[in-house]
């Protein structure tokens, strides 16, 4: 079907989505690359002369080599946020997973109300990011008068100051309540393709509920647990909003990202950020190599 | 499951489910609760459920104090902008890649993907710093923009994993019937894209309403969209438990309701067709 004359108004066609996709990468990666080998402190003076300098690789600023590099892992705030980072995507995927796989089958399972109950559990997904980090800053770990301080109290103890006491576990909390729904719904309709005869013959077979459950469905979910947490972790690599309106990255709970966006935006060292943000670039490409190896050899078939 | 369920067994699976989702949904609940309450019983311990006077007081003094209006338009127009523009561009693409693939289409669909995985963080700084050379820093046009190029991706996939479930001897037989190629694209491909067109349309709408990076860092005053408003009641005034939680809900109300409509194209769209 596809001529010499379709081939070339395919490439037409997709001549705008490429070319915008291809300006969107390559402009800013490599004015970040560029900033990351020189001094850059808009606020200590130096500047920007004009349009050309884009062209011309910023005269302006002086180059330093791998200077920004060697400072950025050498601050005390790297490891930290390294840690920090870690134990946010850790700690959410661990949630979400689990507690995913727990729901799914659940889900799974003949009820009465089925689509209810999953619009419930839906929900959360949908909630912009500010509003479930205030709502839950605010109505349900405030130690005053916060849900969870009432509830504490009716059992006689001393509320929790969340967000100082355990400031990490709090946003991995609040971010983990709007990525179960996420885990849940992707590993649910995985389990929905599980053929039931398969589990049918094993319980024949006299196979037990957990056995059942490690050798036939659990297999079955790698594929779809190995992407959630691929794209889990892309997305959690990058979480923000949770702790701007929160801590404000105060306590320890200071991520890669914000680590980067601090030395950016709010102490305008933007050398010394754009050198993270080719770590954090770096980090993110290897996660997304392995996700991509899986989506591609789904295109295939 | 073929055997058949006792109904007992089934209402328990039921009292499980209602619970556990119930307790998931609670704060979403919660929130739409107090925003019917009055200061003082939003904090009131021990908490009030049901039985409060309800109030609009809350949704009237939000909307006027903060000039709501104008943060919702910048949401529908940031949301609604970058969705059509990213949508028309990426169409004759995905279009192309599905019925004239090539050697190199699953190449550049994986490099798409691939330009979705750049963290924003890493690029901040030469897109705040061409937002201000282009004096397009808090404005709308920069956030369409951004929000389009950030979402393509996902719109490019989501419309090639539609358009390839299109068979393609459809427009075969068409065209043996003697259809012209307008009649072609009019009545036969167009009725089987559209469904596909709107479910890409509905998911990337929401991805982009909710989008809480470029919005926080690109704007201030004129564009900030309703992410950036909610985030002005991280300050004292988000004690005011009864005004945030009307604030809240407004900001989301619109999207639960659009949210539970899509899903099934929520899995499609973003997990790249991998888990159908």
């Amino acid at each position: 079907m596809a001529t010499q004359h379709s081939r070339a108004a395919a490439r037409f066609m997709m001549a705008p989505a490429v070319f915008v996709l291809l300006v969107w990468m390559l402009v800013p990666l490599s004015l970040t690359l560029i900033f990351a080998f020189k001094r850059f402190m808009p606020l200590r003076g130096d500047r920007i002369e004009s349009g050309w300098d884009f062209v011309t690789f910023f005269p302006s600023l002086d180059w330093v080599g791998f200077d920004n590099f060697t400072r950025f892992v050498s601050s005390s705030a790297f490891w930290p946020s390294v840690v920090t980072t870690l134990v946010i995507v850790g700690g959410v995927l661990a949630i979400s997973i689990v507690f995913g796989v727990l729901l799914a089958m659940l889900l799974d399972q003949p009820m009465w109300a089925q689509g209810f109950v999953r619009i419930l559990v839906i929900a959360p997904f949908f909630v912009m990011p500010t509003v479930s980090a205030l709502v839950w800053k605010n109505m349900f770990m405030d130690p005053t008068n916060g849900l969870f301080a009432h509830l504490w109290r009716a059992f006689g103890a001393d509320p929790v100051v969340w967000l100082s006491d355990v400031p990490t576990f709090s946003i991995v909390l609040i971010v983990s309540w709007q990525w179960l729904p996420f885990a849940t719904l992707i590993l649910l309709t995985a389990i929905q393709s599980l053929d039931s005869e398969q589990l049918e013959a094993a319980e024949m077979d006299g196979a037990g509920p957990v056995s059942r459950f490690a050798f036939i469905t659990l297999p079955h979910l790698s594929r779809a647990i190995t992407i959630v947490i691929l794209i889990q972790t892309i997305f959690l690599l990058g979480v923000f909003a949770e702790i701007f309106v929160t801590t404000g990255g105060a306590f320890g709970t200071r991520t890669l990202t914000y680590l980067i966006y601090q030395r950016v935006l709010e102490s305008q060292n933007v050398g010394l950020g754009s050198a993270g943000g080719v770590y954090a670039i770096i980090l993110a490409n290897i996660v997304a190599i392995f996700l991509m190896r899986i989506v591609g050899k789904n295109l295939d078939k | 499951m073929a055997r058949a369920v006792t109904t007992r067994r089934k209402a328990l699976n039921t009292a499980i489910a209602w619970t556990i989702g119930l307790l998931i949904f609670f704060p979403i609940l919660w929130t739409i609760l107090t925003s019917f309450k009055t200061e003082a019983v939003a904090i009131a311990n021990p908490p009030v459920f049901l039985n409060f006077d309800w109030t609009l007081e809350n949704y009237r003094v939000v909307m006027e104090r903060s000039d709501y209006m104008r943060f919702l338009w910048n949401s529908v127009i940031i949301a609604g902008g970058s969705t059509v523009l990213g949508v028309i561009i990426a169409v004759p693409a995905a279009w192309s890649m599905a019925f004239v693939p090539s050697r190199r289409t699953k190449d550049i669909l994986l490099w798409m993907l691939s330009t979705k995985m750049l963290p924003a963080v890493g690029v901040l700084y030469p897109i705040y710093l061409l937002c201000i050379q282009l004096g397009l820093l808090d404005s709308r046009i920069a956030l369409v923009v951004i929000l389009m190029l950030i979402n393509l991706p996902i719109i490019v996939w989501m419309l090639y994993t539609y358009f390839r479930e299109i068979p393609g001897e459809i427009l075969e037989a068409a065209r043996m019937d003697g259809a012209s190629l307008k009649d072609e694209i009019l009545y036969v491909l167009t009725p089987m894209a559209v469904p596909g067109i709107a479910s890409t349309l509905l998911l990337n709408f929401i991805l982009a309403w909710n989008e809480a990076f470029w919005t926080l860092n690109l704007t201030s005053v004129d564009a900030a969209p309703l992410t950036a408003f909610i985030a002005s009641y991280s300050s004292p005034e988000g004690l005011f438990f009864a005004k945030l939680s009307a604030a809240s809900t407004m900001a989301i109300a619109p999207i639960l309701i659009l949210g539970w409509f899509s899903q099934k194209q929520l899995v499609r769209g973003l997990t790249f067709g991998a888990v159908k």
